[in-house]
């Protein structure tokens, strides 16, 4: 497929970059010599724009990847169950380095961050496309099906299945909306009243962060502007967080149909869904659903006969990059660049996509608001807490007997949860992913609302065999990763939080990795950028706060230990001449 | 020019649109900052400005000037925080003041000896980072290189050029260049741009110059960095402005 080709099935501006460059990426799996130049004409942006844009997202590359590249989700559900011998695994059957493309171009294996699928991992990433329930089998039929260059496409069905998992159903799961009902109520409605029923309801936006529905929507709708937009998040990329892909894949139509109702509530007539690169495989589908909406005359001009009720849906992917869950991020992501959290005020309600009044909302909080167009705010209202109006999904994974999707009203206690997943043995949970907080079995007892734990939905379950150590180093990994690099302290932060927590899990650490860790978590939470930044440090303090005594038995009883590695020094030697017997190392007086 | 804050117990009066930090440096307060220059818009990246608002920590650059706030900036804390941010930095690139051109010119050096910055603070990371010598009067050291865009931002709504951009994330973030080769020597970069001029550390450089100006008679080393707070006022921009169409410069 050609440049033309690509450039056709987008407008010709800025904005578009970040598609067409996907795009390219799908074609070739990287963005071969030459194409930057080609697109930066063609949009009229800069070159060095182009290459910053392709440096910034993960899954986009100007080096080639091979014609296959697999990347193992590295979340720590993946690695409880066992990524990291399977990527050996992988990497030794294709005589591979991980991180490096195959001598003969053919292959490159490598980790990449959570990919929605803890409930069925291991997981990984075959060319863009979801695997799920890895295991030494279908790691060994993967690398024959690489080793007799089998397109990706022919790969056996059962390897991309994506299961729901649904294991409790409330008024959102249950839901039978049938394409149109909750418009037709809207209409009934009229625009204040279905901001009014949204208020009335009390619903609260179900990304984290817990705003009111209703006055982000008549903020929006009251913001002088010719012109304004909705935004879906549908980049679900806490890991641990897989709820929205089953929303994604069971109620796309009531997705939709709350874009539109708030089309219709606010004025805009362009709504984008913004889904991550990880939930490529969705694309087809939601298009297909988006165009029978279209011919039923539920996206379009003139929707139900209304005129003037014009709202049409357009998809974007994500191309790998945390950070562009934050609102502003996302915004600027869409709008085809690097997804750098903007300076808030303005905030997107009033300065969103393309500098107009903007309402970004949760795909769970698109849903629940056309559940209380359909049946009133007070309904919705007679569910869950003071605070925490409805009900709310929770992606439970990790060490229990069911992991999968559950529906609580909120208000529902951790134990309660546990009980229900068949968690046994429970040492601790993290609630609301790496980002979240990390408690411990005495405060089991505790609520989730936004009263007490708010959650965007994560529920990972650590039993007594856990090193709680371990899964703070992960997830200090994780930010050092996807940091987006804008501000001092979380670009460097995060990147020193994650040599220092090597350091320890290598047996060098000393009290002094505990003072820095103390203070570089407090540099982070009092300058930071965003939230990313912000929360960066939660994994390290609630593991000092909480499970002290996994990091302390962790460290060497010196006051300092420097972090040079003798041994590891010669690594590279050892690599060169292929030998890594007891000679080719230095004494170790710890082994 | 009626309304004030409160910066450590005394008022600063501030005009409507001005930042906490525009607003003190025009009254002739100094609040540390870096990544700031007085004829851009600030954009809040180096966050060394971090000042307390109401008890609450905020970027005073980007922070708007509002009457009856209580801002406080020259405490231990906030200066502790300011001086591991400068560590950071330190620690970040590769920074060697002795043999540097621009010492007792470079913002981040005067900052380092101002916040009584006497030691290293982090291991320092030794990033291998090119020299680009390819043009003809102007040179980078990304050594140097503290990620403030100021040139990006400046190439881009000054000299209307675009002549760097970023790219990378995290801590691979890192300057680019806008040619195919990715090379200064390849782009239409002259020495008569406000990008060649706005550096706040010696990364990018006139070549064939090498202390003219003796140590000793350098900007910060008569006076430090923090009496100086009026010469980085906000003012309009000393060049004309024919900012690029296609972009808005820096993030």
């Amino acid at each position: 497929m050609d440049l033309e080709t690509v450039l056709g099935r987008h407008p010709r501006r800025p904005e578009s970059l970040l598609q067409v460059l996907r795009d390219i990426h799908e074609v070739h799996n990287h963005i071969p010599p030459g194409m930057a130049e080609q697109v930066a004409e063609a949009l009229n942006v800069p070159l060095a724009r182009v290459r910053g844009v392709i440096g910034f997202y993960s899954f986009l590359s100007e080096t080639p990847q091979g014609e296959y590249r697999l990347l193992f989700s590295d979340n720590i559900t993946d690695r409880m169950l066992g990524n990291q011998d399977l990527m050996q695994a992988l990497c030794g059957k294709l005589w591979l380095e991980q991180g490096k493309v195959s001598e003969d171009g053919l292959v490159s294996v490598d980790a990449t961050s959570c990919t929605g699928m803890c409930d069925q991992g291991p997981a990984l990433l075959a060319n863009g496309r979801a695997i799920t329930r890895l295991n030494h089998q279908r790691i060994n039929e993967i690398a024959e099906l690489v080793r007799n260059h089998v397109p990706v496409a022919e790969w056996p069905a059962e390897f991309f299945q994506v299961d729901d998992n649904i294991r409790l159903s409330g008024i959102l799961l249950d839901c039978t909306h049938m394409a149109g009902q909750a418009l037709e109520a809207a209409l009934d409605r009229g625009k204040d009243g279905v901001i009014s029923e949204l208020n009335q309801s009390g619903l609260r936006g179900r990304g984290g962060a817990g705003f009111p529905t209703g006055r982000k929507w008549a903020a929006c709708k009251d913001a002088q502007s010719d012109e304004r937009y909705v935004v879906c998040n549908a980049d679900e990329g806490e890991p641990g967080t897989f709820k929205d892909r089953v929303l994604l894949t069971r109620h796309a139509d009531l997705l939709f149909e709350g874009m539109t109702v708030c089309g219709l509530a606010v004025g805009a007539k362009q709504g984008f869904l913004y889904l991550r690169g990880e939930y490529r495989y969705l694309l087809e589908p939601l298009e297909e659903i988006l165009a029978k909406r279209r011919a039923a005359g539920l996206l379009g001009n003139c929707i139900r006969g209304h005129d003037g009720f014009d709202f049409d849906i357009a998809i974007h992917l994500g191309a790998g990059a945390y950070v562009c869950g934050e609102e502003s991020a996302l915004i600027e992501s869409l709008e085809g660049k690097r997804g750098i959290p903007r300076n808030r005020p303005p905030f997107p309600v009033t300065h969103g996509y393309l500098q107009k009044p903007t309402v970004v909302n949760n795909v769970e909080t698109f849903c629940a608001a056309a559940l209380v167009t359909l049946r009133g705010g007070d309904w919705y209202k007679g569910l869950g807490t003071a605070q925490s109006a409805g009900t709310k999904l929770l992606s439970v994974s990790g060490d229990c007997a069911r992991p999968g999707i559950y529906e609580y009203p909120f208000g529902v206690t951790v134990r309660q949860v546990l009980e229900d997943c068949g968690a046994a043995g429970t040492l601790a949970v993290q609630v609301g992913g790496p980002s979240g907080i990390c408690i411990g079995s005495h405060e089991f007892d505790r609520k989730l609302a936004f009263e007490d734990l708010a959650t965007a939905g994560a529920f990972m379950i650590f039993d007594d065999t856990r090193d709680m150590f371990e899964v703070a180093h992960n997830f200090t990994d994780f930010f050092a990763h996807e940091s987006c690099g804008f501000c001092t302290p979380c670009r460097v932060g995060t990147s020193m939080l994650k040599s220092i927590m090597t350091k320890v899990a290598e047996g060098h650490g000393t009290r002094h990795e505990l003072n820095e860790v103390e203070c570089l978590d407090k540099v982070l939470q009092q300058s930071a950028h965003c939230g990313l930044g912000h929360t960066a440090c939660n994994p390290t303090l609630d593991m000092l706060k909480r499970f002290r005594p996994a990091f302390e038995r962790r460290l060497k009883s010196l006051d300092f230990e420097p972090a040079f590695d003798l041994d590891g020094a010669l690594a590279p030697a050892r690599a060169m001449t292929g030998r890594d017997d007891a000679r080719a190392h230095l004494h170790n007086e710890t082994s | 020019m009626s309304d004030t804050f409160d910066l450590d117990g005394t008022p600063v009066p501030f005009e409507p649109g001005q930042t906490v930090l525009q607003a003190a440096l025009t009254a002739g307060r100094y609040i540390p900052h870096l990544c700031y220059h007085p004829e851009f818009k600030p954009h809040g990246s180096c966050k060394v400005c971090t000042v307390k608002v109401g008890g609450r920590t905020a970027a005073s650059c980007t922070y708007p000037a509002q009457a009856g706030l209580v801002i406080e900036s020259e405490t231990e804390e906030i200066n502790a925080l300011r001086r591991t941010l400068v560590q950071m930095l330190f620690a970040e690139g590769n920074h060697f003041c002795p043999s540097c051109e621009k010492s007792g010119n470079c913002l981040l050096q005067a900052l380092g000896y101002d916040l009584g910055v006497t030691t290293a603070g982090f291991r320092h990371m030794f990033p291998d980072r090119p020299v680009d010598a390819s043009h003809p009067d102007l040179w980078i050291d990304f050594n140097r290189c503290i990620l403030c865009e100021l040139c990006v931002r400046a190439s881009c709504e000054v000299d209307g050029k675009c002549v760097f951009a970023l790219s990378g994330r995290g801590i691979t973030k890192h300057l680019v260049v806008n040619s195919e080769s990715g090379r200064l020597g390849d782009t239409d970069f002259s020495p008569d741009d406000k990008a060649a001029h706005v550096c706040p550390v010696g990364a990018i450089l006139p070549k064939r110059v090498g202390f003219a100006v003796p140590i000793g008679a350098r900007r910060f080393d008569p006076s430090p960095i923090s009496a100086q707070a009026l010469v980085d006022a906000p003012r309009p921009l000393t060049t004309s402005v024919k900012p690029c169409t296609s972009c808005e410069g820096g993030e």
